[in-house]
């Protein structure tokens, strides 16, 4: 049976016909008329759209808020898609968190509402009484216009308050009939749909996948689909074939051994949260300022790899780690660098066939010193305007034993500061060698002018960074923190 | 009948001043409050996408649009030609076309427009057109502008008051400085959207996201070339609108409706995110220049200052903007010697326009920057300087504003004391700086900065409005008015005003979308004026039907008019209790009329213009903030660790409705002052065009703390609506104090010993290069 199956609310869809690149806001809005969930942006930012897409995990079944905007169609395969409309109980009572909002002024021109409340009621599934620092994290993909949130944060506490002896909610009633219903939608072999000229190709396994992949070398990979997304919603390009990866529990593992961490490609900024941020502090406080809560459900770190966008978040902190990144192909498997993988603006050391299998990071020894520090305008939900990572090692005289450098937004890909490492290797680690260091990271990076921030900017603050970095090890704090990151880093 | 039913209410559900939800706040929250897009389609509707160029300034000399047409899925491609009125200019100039077909004047003007089967067919072939153009140099900035000899959009205007040369040359001070101030994208959560529905014989129907549906009908029927009679506009809400949609929707509209009839089918035409952004305007930046004169005290003396601003290719409405920023120029202040002026500036980019403000805002700015320079060039607490400066109390010699208006209400002083006191602010400036002393990276900031604003229309005609009321025989009421619902709470307030008129409770007031064929020649919901004006025709409507119920029920019941009351859910007649709606069918039956038409104007307003003399405004709201920041001295990052605000809404109709404004206004402005920053590149291409690239507020950039009350005691002097004031523009003004703790916290580098003159928005790389300009000064 070559078809896509999934429960929308409390109906099971079956689809036989559809293009790879039909998104699940167009398809909602347009096949369904279910016209709760609204288009703000198309583009991931603004949250509007937000529905939960449920999925069985290790026999939970496990919702997460997505921007149904950047989210197609076939990747739905075997989930729950809940929208706004399956919120309220069949007679039509409200759960607590619209409730509130309701009640408190949540809403002004509701046209953001479902979408904070679809995010809202995510946060409260997983945390009944969040800190006022993890319903900002919750609300990070989520742009209200009117309100300025401070309405929205009381409506949060009072639902919270209320939810103990609230009367469980339509998806904490069906969840056993869900989870049966969705094991049985699971595909049994690779699944191929058609639709005109256009094709979606839905792996199996990671077999089936790097068959497909070495058959048709030009078909788009498509994992969270957080950045080819943009390419339909902003472009209007026609993607085919496209091959959906995102299900493959192959490549949705966690391993963590005594010396690394190793993430399969598909896991998301979500599940690699809880292991990255205990080994790698600041990795964690990176993680939660990229994106919103639903790029980061949707988005993949493996993605962020292997698209090779010159500013990518991750890719700076993973090359100061000294991560590696794992390609394979129908022929097998190699290992490379992160740092390598780069080689220039839009073009990656990937071969026809290959694609990203897992991400293999180094732990980090007792005395080396990591840090990350990401620049942007705003600072929640936007593109780095620089980022940089360190990883520092003293000797026993405080002398620098090794350091690597990686910045982002600075150049056309991620990229060491051979220069400055070099310069700083063996130095005393004072001011002295930092204030001499400045003039080495100028001959590393030639930025540019941006909407970001202009080059000279850049060029200073990521000099400053080096300041910033000597007075942090020295324990001194030198970075703001808004509460939300103290509580909500680790 | 019934005289004494204990069941009644002793005060309705929903009454005046009372806090109220919004009436949309279910279905806000459940999904089922409908936008246009949401609406069900008319049977055949087809959609259209713009197709737009891509330079500033240029002549088109050939436009291939073949491929567009044989495109999958597309019925027709509509450009100039098809537009025999080719104009929705709403300042009448004539100076913006619906499309263009040879003079390109910004980037992303639309060109044509492709009418498809479905809303990507239509997108996708729209970019399949061949442009060929021939480049004119193009002017972009406001600088740019002044250099090329700076051709305006429309009448600059000067306000003058005494002999501001005079007192800056005697003034014991004197500076002069610059600021830029940048503008802000209206980022309405709903875009653009139309629907064109034709009818018979010359009629079109239409639905539009507008603030303005009399001018929307205005456009259609100018650009159908029928009578305005024959066009009938409707807006039940919109999602956001923040003035983005009071003149910016006609294009979209006369797009629809000429595509609707000449392919007799209904049209949809919804922009995408990148596309309003970029073919819409927004607020207007300016650079300012002033020159100030002043004492050891801190006193202005004298004030002349140049507002210029980019207005973009058309006039639209930047001349009564550009007048509001110089209505503002002053703020909370007597300036006893002034001369302003501004320079609507003409550039190669997308029409500035309307946005919650109005250029107000603009004006506010530069006074608070008049008020930090002297601050700083006096090493005073910049409260003192502001406080020095205030209005005087009615009657003294310092009353009179540059426009030569009194100000009558000034609560300023009072105001300001209490949230001075209330926030601990002078014992939090010096703890910040003693903080500053010690703290190597991170430095701290304060600062309290006020808001004064005038309430009304400029153009003296927009300040009427209409409604319409009807009670059913069975005691429910329909309410219609001129105003628009874009989230601000105008229909919850409205709906209260007519309960509270019949006493009966708000859910028996049945309130219904906006349009033309209810209520005529309404003026945009904007300048602040949705419930002054609405609510009192609204008032007017009811109070009409009520005298005749009033005689009815004397008359019948044979009691003096004196004897016949509206108590909640009832009609007291004499000693008979007459529940309502009992009440009102008996009305009918003896043939009373229960529909009545309502209107206001507001009274004692006028304003020359020539003369830069009279009384533009009815009377002013006011309020004052208290922000504290933390800044990265290394990076220019910055956070809001508290902002207290105290704000002044008269006799608040629905304080719950009037808080979430002052709340929403504040960070809106914030914003605007912050993080929010338009960038075109040298091309002159809107390169912030979508949320990706634009950064309004998250809800981790509010203030950590964030308190906001309304001055409770405060009662608008002048009889108003429930004595209320107006409350949708004022609070973006309070957030400068944001902008003025981030600059303390930067003056801090250099010992508070020079004004930073940070420039807005205050992104992080304006406040690490201020601070770098600080440490080597």
């Amino acid at each position: 049976m070559q078809q896509i199956r999934f429960v929308l609310n409390d109906e099971t869809v079956v689809i036989d016909s559809i293009s790879p690149t039909t998104t699940l806001l167009d398809w909602l809005r347009e096949t369904k008329r279910l016209t709760g969930t609204k288009e703000g942006c198309g583009e991931g930012d603004c949250g509007a759209c937000t529905v939960l897409v449920g999925k069985v995990v290790d026999d939970r079944l496990v919702y997460r808020s997505v921007n149904a905007c950047i989210r197609f169609v076939p990747s739905l395969s075997a989930t729950h898609v809940v929208t706004i409309e399956h919120m309220a109980g069949p007679d039509g009572v409200l759960t607590p968190i619209q409730q509130a909002l309701a009640d408190l002024h949540g809403s002004q021109c509701g046209f953001c509402t479902p979408g904070i409340v679809m995010s809202l009621y995510a946060l409260l599934m997983e945390k009944p009484t969040p800190s006022r620092a993890e319903i900002e994290i919750a609300l990070q993909g989520n742009l209200c216009r009117c309100t300025g949130y401070e309405s929205i944060f009381r409506a949060v506490e009072a639902a919270a308050a209320g939810m103990a002896s609230a009367t469980p909610d339509r998806l904490t009633l069906t969840r056993e009939r869900i989870i049966a219903t969705l094991n049985d939608l699971k595909p049994k072999r690779t699944i191929r749909i058609f639709h005109g000229q256009s094709r979606s190709i839905i792996p199996f396994n990671t077999a089936d996948l790097a068959d497909a992949y070495a058959t048709e070398p030009n078909a788009v990979i498509v994992a969270g689909a957080t950045d080819v997304g943009l390419w339909v919603t902003k472009q209007m390009r026609q993607l085919s074939p496209v091959i959906f990866i995102n299900h493959l529990t192959e490549l949705q593992t966690i391993d963590e051994t005594a010396d690394k961490v190793r993430l399969g490609a598909v896991v998301t900024y979500t599940q690699a949260q809880n292991v990255l941020a205990k080994n790698f502090p600041a990795l964690g406080k990176l993680l939660i300022r990229i994106g919103g809560q639903q790029v980061r459900n949707m988005g993949t770190i493996g993605g962020n790899v292997a698209n090779g966008s010159p500013i990518g978040d991750t890719p700076p902190a993973l090359i100061a780690l000294d991560a590696t990144v794992t390609l394979r192909s129908r022929n097998g498997a190699r290992s490379l660098a992160v740092e390598d993988y780069f080689i220039e603006y839009g073009k990656q050391a990937r071969e026809d066939g290959e694609f990203v299998e897992a991400l293999e990071i180094p732990k980090l020894a007792d005395d080396e010193f990591y840090a990350i520090y990401k620049i942007s305008k705003r600072r929640d939900e936007d593109i780095s305007a620089l980022c940089g990572a360190f990883k520092l090692k003293l000797d026993a005289a405080g002398n620098v034993a090794s350091i690597r450098i990686a910045f982002g937004g600075m150049a056309g890909t991620p990229k060491r500061a051979a220069h400055t490492e070099a310069f700083l290797t063996g130095k005393p680690w004072n001011e002295a060698t930092v204030s001499a260091a400045r003039a080495e990271l100028a001959k590393d990076y030639t930025p540019l002018s941006d909407w970001r921030a202009s080059a000279d900017y850049r060029m200073l603050a990521a000099q400053n960074l080096l300041t910033r970095l000597l007075i942090e090890t020295s324990g001194e704090k030198a970075s703001l923190e808004r509460y939300a990151m103290l509580e909500a880093g680790e | 009948m019934n005289k004494m039913d204990t069941s009644f209410p002793t005060v309705i559900n929903g009454p005046l001043h009372a806090d109220r939800r919004h009436d949309s706040a279910h279905k806000h929250v459940a999904g089922s409050a409908d936008y246009i897009d949401d609406m069900p389609e008319p049977s055949g509707m087809l959609h259209a996408a713009i197709g737009m160029t891509d330079r500033a300034h240029a002549i088109i000399t050939s436009m291939d649009l073949s491929a567009v047409e044989s495109a999958p899925g597309v019925v027709a491609v509509l450009t100039a030609k098809d537009f025999p009125v080719n104009d929705v200019s709403s300042a009448h100039k004539h100076d913006e076309p619906v499309l263009t077909d040879k003079l390109v004047e910004f980037h992303g003007q639309p060109a044509f427009v492709v009418i498809a089967e479905t809303r990507a067919a239509a997108r996708q072939a729209a970019r399949r057109a061949r442009i060929e153009y021939e480049d004119l140099p193009a002017i972009l900035s406001v600088a740019e502008a002044k250099a090329a000899g700076g051709k305006f959009v429309t009448e600059p205007l000067t306000l003058k008051r005494g002999d501001a040369d005079t007192a800056l040359a005697q003034a014991p001070k004197r500076i002069k400085g610059q600021m830029e101030v940048g503008g802000q994208e209206h980022f309405y959560l709903e875009g653009h959207i139309s629907i064109a529905i034709p009818g018979e014989d010359d009629e079109m129907t239409i639905w539009a996201s507008t603030q303005h549906p009399s001018e929307i009908q205005h456009m259609v029927a100018h650009v159908l070339e029928v009578p305005s009679n024959a066009v009938t506009v409707f807006v039940r809400r919109m999602g956001g609108g923040f003035g983005g949609k009071e003149t910016q929707g006609n294009q979209f509209a006369a797009i629809a409706a000429v595509a609707a009839r000449k392919l007799k089918r209904a049209i949809k035409i919804r922009l995408d995110r990148d596309e309003d952004m970029t073919a819409t305007g927004k607020r207007h930046d300016f650079v300012i220049d002033y020159d100030l004169g002043f004492d050891e005290d801190g006193r202005i003396h004298g004030v002349k200052a140049e507002f210029a601003a980019r207005c973009g290719f058309s006039a639209d409405l930047s001349g009564p903007v550009t007048d509001r920023a110089l209505f503002h120029v002053d703020n909370a202040y007597f300036y006893p010697h002034v001369e302003v002026k501004s320079l609507p500036l003409k550039t190669n980019t997308v029409s500035n326009t309307a946005f919650r403000g109005f250029g107000g805002p603009q004006g506010c700015v530069g006074a608070e920057r008049f008020m930090e320079e002297i601050a700083y060039a006096l090493g005073k607490d910049p409260l003192d300087v502001r406080m020095a400066n205030f209005y005087g109390e009615p009657g003294s010699d310092r009353v009179l504003t540059p426009y030569h208006q009194t100000v009558e209400d000034n609560i300023m002083p009072r105001l300001v004391a209490e949230l001075a006191e209330k926030t601990d602010y002078r014992k939090r400036r010096e703890e910040i700086i003693a903080f500053n002393k010690s703290s190597r990276v991170i430095r701290k900031g304060i600062a309290l900065t006020p808001v004064k604003f005038g309430i009304s229309f400029t153009m003296t005609a927009f300040n009427q409005a209409g409604a319409l009321v009807h009670v059913y025989q069975d005691g429910s009421i329909h309410l219609n008015h001129g105003g628009t619902e874009m989230g601000q709470g105008l229909y919850t307030k409205v709906a209260q005003v007519i309960a509270d008129c019949f006493q009966v409770d708000l859910d028996r007031v049945k309130i219904t979308a906006t349009t033309t064929g209810k209520v005529p020649n309404t003026s945009a919901t904007a300048a602040s004026s949705g419930t002054d004006l609405n609510g009192m025709a609204a008032y007017d409507a009811a109070r009409q039907i009520k005298e005749r119920l009033v005689a009815f029920a004397a008359d019948k019941w044979k009691v003096p008019e004196a004897d016949v009351e509206f108590l909640p859910n009832r009609v007291r007649v004499g000693t008979d209790i007459i529940p309502f709606p009992d009440f009102i069918n008996q009305a009918y039956f003896a043939r009373i009329q229960l529909s009545a038409a309502g209107f206001y104007k507001t009274p004692e307003i006028h304003w020359n213009r020539a003369t830069g003399q009279g009384r533009p405004f009815y009377y002013f709201s006011y309020g004052a903030s208290v922000s504290e920041v933390s800044v990265d001295t290394l990076t220019g990052e910055y956070i809001v660790n508290r902002a207290d605000v105290l704000h002044d809404v008269g006799h608040s109709l629905n304080p719950a409705i009037d808080k979430g404004q002052v709340e929403g206004g504040f960070i809106q402005g914030m914003g605007w002052l912050t993080t929010e920053e338009l960038w075109w590149d040298g091309k002159g291409r809107l390169r912030t065009h979508a949320p990706s690239t634009y950064k309004i507020p998250l809800a981790s950039d509010k203030p950590e703390i964030f308190n906001v009350e309304l001055a409770e005691w405060s009662v608008n002097k002048l009889p108003t609506i429930g004595r209320s004031k107006a409350v949708g523009e004022p609070p973006l003004v309070l957030p400068i104090s944001v902008v003025e703790a981030i600059s303390m916290a930067v003056a801090s580098v250099a010992d508070y010993r020079q004004c930073p003159r940070i420039d807005t928005p205050t992104t992080p790389e304006r406040v690490l290069m201020a601070i770098e300009r600080l440490k080597t000064a």
